[in-house]
């Protein structure tokens, strides 16, 4: 079996009393989407927060590409290629759906102290940026400003700018959430080709979307993963029914 | 050209057309008030990079304005009195040798704070940045050698190489040049990568960590370069009363400059100069009527942040636009 890209031990958080992660081991590999799914409050976003930085966990193991990345910041991992989209869409809203994109083709690139070469001049930043946007279908939107794009252009932005990034691995948040059926189809499409370029870890409430693309499923309940497996296996695992999906699903 | 262009333009050239004008006429007070436009523009300039592009409200930049000042001060006067400074170094009446020594100072001060401030935001920055602005302010009030609480005068305007600096014409363009640089350097700034880095993190701190750019660094190396900027003008400003004083240091001048900012427009690159032009013309039309112009002056304030948030280059060019 091939390396994991990220692998999780035995993370935990706890917030008082609370332990919004509980023991997580987790990992991540070539070419899947491994799916996390679970109820709300269930600690998923607290789960995500740690693997990109901006949470720190009480113990265990965050290795991305075997290297640890537990004394790194939020920035510092993404210059590792963490890839990560926010459950509400963060972006900067005066600039436009280009320039957005633009930061983060700089920001591969290395250095932001160069002060003198005007950015909008500069294929190099430029072009890549384009055909970010392309890839997602935003290509004729790429003037406006962020805060006047729509919700679902919004969370296309958001990928958009993690494909710039030249991520190693994508981090999803709820990519699908607030998008109208359309939208939802099209991005599972866009996403199950995706994992071909870097392995996604996505957290998703929408069902469907899960099982059309999941390698693997991670059933998050109470900080704690009940259940990992195939589609199939989480389907008709008998915890998960009861604690997640329901009886009647 | 967009418009934001053409107007920034037209503004910067008319400063300079009235300078003229004044000179044509005969008119010399005319030519000091476009001076003082020149420089307090230049110092609002400075004080832009770090409150408009990259959202730092520092209510201490009197700090940066007076160590210009006073760099020109100390050397003039040392030069004056052919007394040495530190280290047998001679004091200098050159412009441009105070100029280096101010800028470097302030930079090196400006390093200092920015390493404590920036790690914090919003009311705490203010404050922090306050609090070492009236720190030197107290230490200039409490330091005899350089006049205390009287400060000090500059005897002779200090000189630049071909030029006769005491000619008010000849000072305007030395200010003016140097303000057209400031602009300059402002416009390559906002426009390069390193002014994208800077105006995400103040859009949206989060998204510029998320894509890998560590916002404290930028937000550093931009406080330097705006506080060595906002020196230069202090420095030009204590030649052009000849005289320094610890209210160069004094928390009304720090929020002056804000307030120049906030009249002009946010950000854009001619806001500070159109922001200082404002106030220059009413200082002098309201301030020959009453002494109590500043009332006028917070009513204007206060009709610029209900009505028009862009100050006069919004009302003029509308909403400012990134590419």
């Amino acid at each position: 079996m091939a390396e994991p890209i990220l692998d999780i031990r035995d993370l935990r958080k706890s917030f008082g009393a609370l332990k919004a992660t509980d023991g997580v081991s987790l990992d991540l590999r070539p070419g899947e989407i491994h799916a996390l799914i679970g109820p709300n409050g269930a600690g998923k976003s607290t789960l995500i927060h740690q693997i990109a930085g901006s949470l720190t966990p009480d113990s265990g193991e965050i290795r991305f590409e075997g290297r640890d990345v537990k004394p790194l910041d939020v920035a510092a991992r993404a210059r590792l290629g963490m890839g990560r989209t926010f459950q509400v869409s963060s972006l900067a809203p005066e600039f436009s759906a280009l320039r957005n994109v633009m930061l983060a083709v700089q920001a591969r690139q290395g250095s932001s102290f160069h002060f003198f070469k005007p950015v909008m001049r500069d294929r190099s930043l430029t072009e890549p940026a384009r055909e970010a946007l392309t890839r997602v279908g935003l290509a004729d939107r790429a003037d406006v400003p962020a805060a006047e794009l729509s919700h679902g252009e919004r969370r296309q932005l958001e990928i958009a700018i993690a494909l710039a990034l030249g991520a190693k691995a994508f981090l999803l948040d709820e990519p699908m959430a607030g998008m109208g059926p359309e939208g939802s189809q099209a991005l599972t499409g866009f996403l199950d080709r995706l994992r071909d370029e870097a392995p996604i870890l996505l957290i998703e409430h929408d069902m469907d979307a899960v099982f059309a693309l999941a390698d693997r499923i991670s059933v998050l309940v109470y900080g704690r993963i009940i259940a990992t497996g195939s589609v199939d296996d989480i389907r008709n695992h008998p915890a998960v029914r009861e604690a997640y999906l329901g009886d009647g699903a | 050209m967009t418009r934001e262009t053409t107007i920034s333009i037209l503004i910067i050239a008319g400063l300079l057309a009235a300078a003229f004008i004044a000179q044509a006429m005969g008119e010399t007070f005319y030519i000091t008030l476009a001076t003082r436009m020149a420089i307090l523009g230049l110092a609002a300039t400075g004080l832009n990079i770090a409150l408009g592009l990259g959202g730092l409200v520092s209510f201490g930049h009197a700090a940066f304005f007076g160590i210009g000042g006073y760099a020109a001060g100390i050397l003039a006067t040392h030069a004056f009195n052919s007394e040495p400074l530190l280290l047998g170094l001679p004091g200098t009446n050159q412009m441009i040798v105070i100029w280096i020594t101010g800028a470097i100072a302030a930079g090196l001060v400006a390093v200092l704070i920015g390493l404590i401030s920036l790690r914090t935001s919003g009311v705490y920055f203010i404050m922090i940045t306050l609090a070492f602005a009236q720190m030197i302010y107290y230490f200039a009030i409490s330091w005899p050698a350089y006049g205390g609480e009287d400060g000090l005068s500059i005897y002779v305007r200090n000189a630049f190489p071909g030029m006769n600096t005491l000619a008010p014409m000849s000072f305007f363009l030395i200010c003016f040049g140097l303000l057209a640089l400031g602009l300059i350097v402002f416009a390559m700034l906002r426009d390069s990568r390193f002014g994208a880095a800077l105006q995400a993190g103040r859009q949206n701190e989060t998204r510029l960590a998320a894509v890998g750019i560590g916002p404290f660094r930028v937000r550093l190396t931009a406080f330097v370069i705006s506080a060595m900027m906002t020196a230069l003008a202090g420095a030009l400003f204590a030649d052009l009363n000849r005289f320094v004083s610890p209210s160069m240091f004094s928390w009304h001048m720090s929020g002056e400059l804000i307030v120049l900012i906030i009249l002009g427009g946010v950000g854009r690159l001619a806001g500070p100069l159109a922001g200082a032009i404002v106030y220059v013309l009413f200082e002098f039309a309201l301030g020959g009527i009453t002494e109590h112009w500043q009332f006028f002056l917070g009513l204007i304030l206060l009709a610029v942040v209900l009505f028009a948030r862009g100050g006069v280059m919004g009302l003029l060019a509308g909403r400012a636009r990134h590419g």
